[in-house]
């Protein structure tokens, strides 16, 4: 690798860093004022001045001050090295997330395969943590993760297959720009209904994979204490909250990209061509791909604040029996379709 | 339905077998782990220990500790005045402090032979409604924090505050009232306090269909709810579970029909029993629906008691309160009323000086816990925190 390439990846890692901070602290603002305002709440008000929007900025501070307490009995190493990796895990699939025409950390021809594999990575580091806490609610967390992992993938990956199937590719740039020329262009909207119900079970499994209600289950602070993070503090708390955040984006930025045209404009007058200028048609870009995900990760957070958990049975029955059926009904018509369009 | 297997080694088998057998036993079923939930956990409201033995996530034993809130109320009793003692009341549910002081009150009240006036009557039933409402919405809204609805929660709280409000109005506090004393109130009924009750129940209007719709029909809390934690009517009737628990179980036994006391005689009200509509009579849904209905009861009972005192002139609410307790008769009772949590029993023993000689107190929530080791076994560890809040305990009241 030359210099320049190194220079350039280390500054690409930085702006995801930089970018995921960011977003987490405006998220974290978000999802506070969205709880608050729906339980006749205000939330927030003093910190910074206009509505509080200061306070997730303060609260980063604080954490970054707390002491980092490490249990006794906890296996020391892995529990260190847990948040990093949970965190590690999501900050590396965001290397294929197409942020614009160019703004992208890797446009791997197999992009949707790597992203399935390493965002696994996060639940690996779920399971060392609640291991490694040497307590059992933790432990529970923990083996609930796993429990889930293994119900929740294989719909996500099944209904990820469908735009796949549709357009022809696994990189994700080619995914995006197949989707060009307005909405109705879109996975979501251009094959119906595969696309649709495709597009609805990778939503509802993504809850799953992020550990959002109804799906909280490794966290559920009203039955197992908050799971597999209850023993940390401090920073390294910080790094699950930031990880659970980043996954939530980075679920919402894949669902964008493979049913919701990605950087491309709902319609095509509000776009920018590449050869005008290719700056704007990078930042436009990065524009519409941001919006519809923090849109997505809107929808996420009013989810949380209105439904109920599900029992760890419950959840198994709607992934095994409800999702994956369908996800192979819904494969399985598809592929006849494209069979029979002689594409 | 519970996976609690036991081990069952032949007769005259060899130490060998017994080895063998015992291994592969283990192998099948694994060890059962021992896990303490509570007293610090956010579903056992309140400081209560259960521990559970657990297999996976099934719990194969469940045994509640108690103890950790115990202030000796009886023993106290013991060294107060008859008067002193309704403050002490008011801490054992704090979450429904009218429905304990008019429980000690009108024990008190029969005892001694004291008669109230009618207004006096109107006033406590209409105080302790409202405070039936209070404490069912705790349940309910913690009930949905339980199940991991966050809002319902804060919706309730915000509707319970508007009573608290009435509360701290009428007699300056919110939630340890000790409003109702021996032969009458603390206090009349301040200015204009009638139509803010009457206020209140226009702003209820509607509110519990809001709430059905956002919480009780919900899919999610239906699954979590139906045919989880079963108490059947026998089993509550053993254990001693009264109130909307023993509704739940499709029992009609509410003391307010079958001795009816204050004067619940002359109000029109139904009993709602729990019918297993989405499953099981006697499960954790029905236990839940119950208070929701008698929600809209209570307020029917609050319209009613609110258009008597309209019409009814206005008297003195001290004018029974007897000048000095040093010479009662002594003598002994036991009474019960319809407390939010079940039947409130007193049990007092008077030897004619100024206090109690003995007091005991039949606390609903210590009764409704006890059944837990029964039901616990084959419930997972998610059941288990259904079935805590929904048999609705109050720890001040199980320890007292």
């Amino acid at each position: 690798m030359t210099t320049l390439g190194l220079i350039l990846v280390l500054a690409f890692t930085g702006g995801i860093i930089g970018f995921i901070s960011l977003f987490s602290l405006v998220a974290i603002w978000t999802e506070r004022k969205l709880s608050a305002h729906m339980q006749d709440r205000l939330g927030p008000m003093e910190t910074g001045g206009w509505h509080g929007w200061a306070q997730t900025v303060a609260d980063m501070l604080k954490l970054l001050f707390k002491e980092d307490i490490v249990p006794d009995a906890a296996d020391k190493p892995l529990f260190k090295i847990a948040p990093y990796i949970v965190l590690s895990g999501s900050i590396a699939a965001f290397a294929v997330l197409p942020f614009g025409a160019h703004l992208i950390g890797s446009d791997l021809n197999i992009g949707v395969y790597y992203l399935i594999a390493v965002s696994s990575l996060v639940v690996a580091g779920i399971l060392m943590a609640g291991w490694a806490s040497s307590n059992k609610w933790a432990l529970y967390g923990a083996m609930r993760a796993a429990a889930q992992m293994i119900s929740y993938e294989i719909p996500v990956g099944l209904s990820l297959l469908v735009p796949i199937l549709i357009f022809g590719t696994l990189s994700m740039q080619g995914l995006v720009s197949v989707q060009s020329g307005g909405f109705w262009h879109w996975s979501l909207f251009s094959h119906p209904p595969f696309g649709l119900i495709a597009f609805v079970i990778y939503f509802w499994a993504s809850l799953a994979e992020v550990n959002r209600t109804p799906f909280d289950l490794p966290e559920g602070e009203s039955e197992i204490v908050a799971g597999y993070h209850v023993e940390y503090s401090g920073m390294r708390w910080a790094m699950f909250y930031l990880a659970e955040y980043a996954n939530m984006f980075l679920v919402s930025g894949v669902a964008v990209a493979l049913f919701l045209g990605g950087w491309n404009a709902p319609f095509s007058f509000l776009e920018v061509s590449h050869e005008a200028s290719p700056l704007w048609h990078n930042l436009l870009g990065f524009f519409w791909f941001s919006s519809k995900a923090f849109l997505l990760v809107l929808v996420q957070q009013w989810l949380r604040w209105t439904l109920p958990r599900f029992r760890v049975d419950q959840l198994m029955k709607v992934c095994w029996k409800v999702f994956l059926p369908f996800s192979f009904v819904n494969i399985l018509l598809v592929s006849l379709w494209v069979a029979l369009s002689g594409k | 339905m519970s996976n609690h297997q036991e081990l069952n080694i032949p007769l005259g088998a060899t130490p060998e077998k017994i080895m063998q057998i015992a291994a592969e036993f283990e192998d099948v079923h694994g060890e059962t782990m021992v896990l303490q939930m509570g007293p610090q956990h956010p579903a056992t409201h309140g400081v209560l220990r259960i521990e559970l033995e657990t297999d996976g996530e099934v719990i194969v034993k469940g045994t509640p500790h108690i103890g950790y809130l115990h202030r000796c109320f009886e023993k106290i009793c013991e060294q107060m005045t008859w008067p002193q003692i309704v403050p002490y009341t008011d801490r054992l549910d704090y979450c429904s402090s009218m429905n304990n002081n008019l429980g000690y009150v009108l024990a008190c009240e029969k005892m001694f032979g004291i008669e109230v006036s009618e207004r006096v009557q109107t006033i406590r039933v209409l105080v302790s409604e409202l405070n039936r409402i209070a404490s069912h919405f705790i349940a309910i809204g913690t009930y949905g924090l339980d199940i991991g609805a966050w809002s319902p929660f804060l919706y309730l709280i915000q509707e319970r505050e508007h009573i608290l409000d009435l509360f701290d109005k009428l007699c300056g506090g919110r939630l340890l009232l000790s409003y109702i004393w021996i032969g009458g109130l603390s206090h009349d009924l301040p200015d204009g306090w009638l139509s803010g009750v009457r206020e209140y129940l226009k702003y209820m209007n509607g509110k519990i269909k809001e709430l059905n719709d956002l919480l009780s029909y919900n899919k999610i809390f239906i699954d979590r709810l139906a045919n989880v934690a079963i108490i059947p009517a026998e089993t509550c009737i053993q254990y001693g579970l009264t109130g909307p628990n023993l509704r739940g179980a499709g029992v009609d036994w509410d003391i307010r029909k079958v001795e009816p006391y204050s004067g619940y005689e002359n109000y029109e009200f139904d009993v709602p029993i729990g019918t297993g509509e989405v499953g099981t009579v006697g499960d954790c849904y029905d236990r839940y629906m119950v208070r929701v209905r008698e929600v809209e009861q209570s307020l029917r009972i609050v319209e009613q008691t609110v258009d008597k005192l309209e019409r009814l002139p206005g008297d003195d609410v001290r004018a029974a309160v007897p000048k000095t307790f040093t010479r009662v008769a002594p003598g002994e009772i036991y009474d019960r009323t319809e407390h939010p949590k079940g039947e409130l029993g007193f049990y007092i023993v008077s030897n004619g000086k100024g206090k109690p000689w003995r007091l005991k107190c039949r606390a609903p929530s210590f009764s409704s816990l006890s059944v837990l080791p029964e039901i616990a076994p084959g419930l997972l560890i998610a059941d288990m925190v259904a079935l805590i809040g929904s048999i609705d305990i109050v720890l001040g009241e199980v320890d007292r």
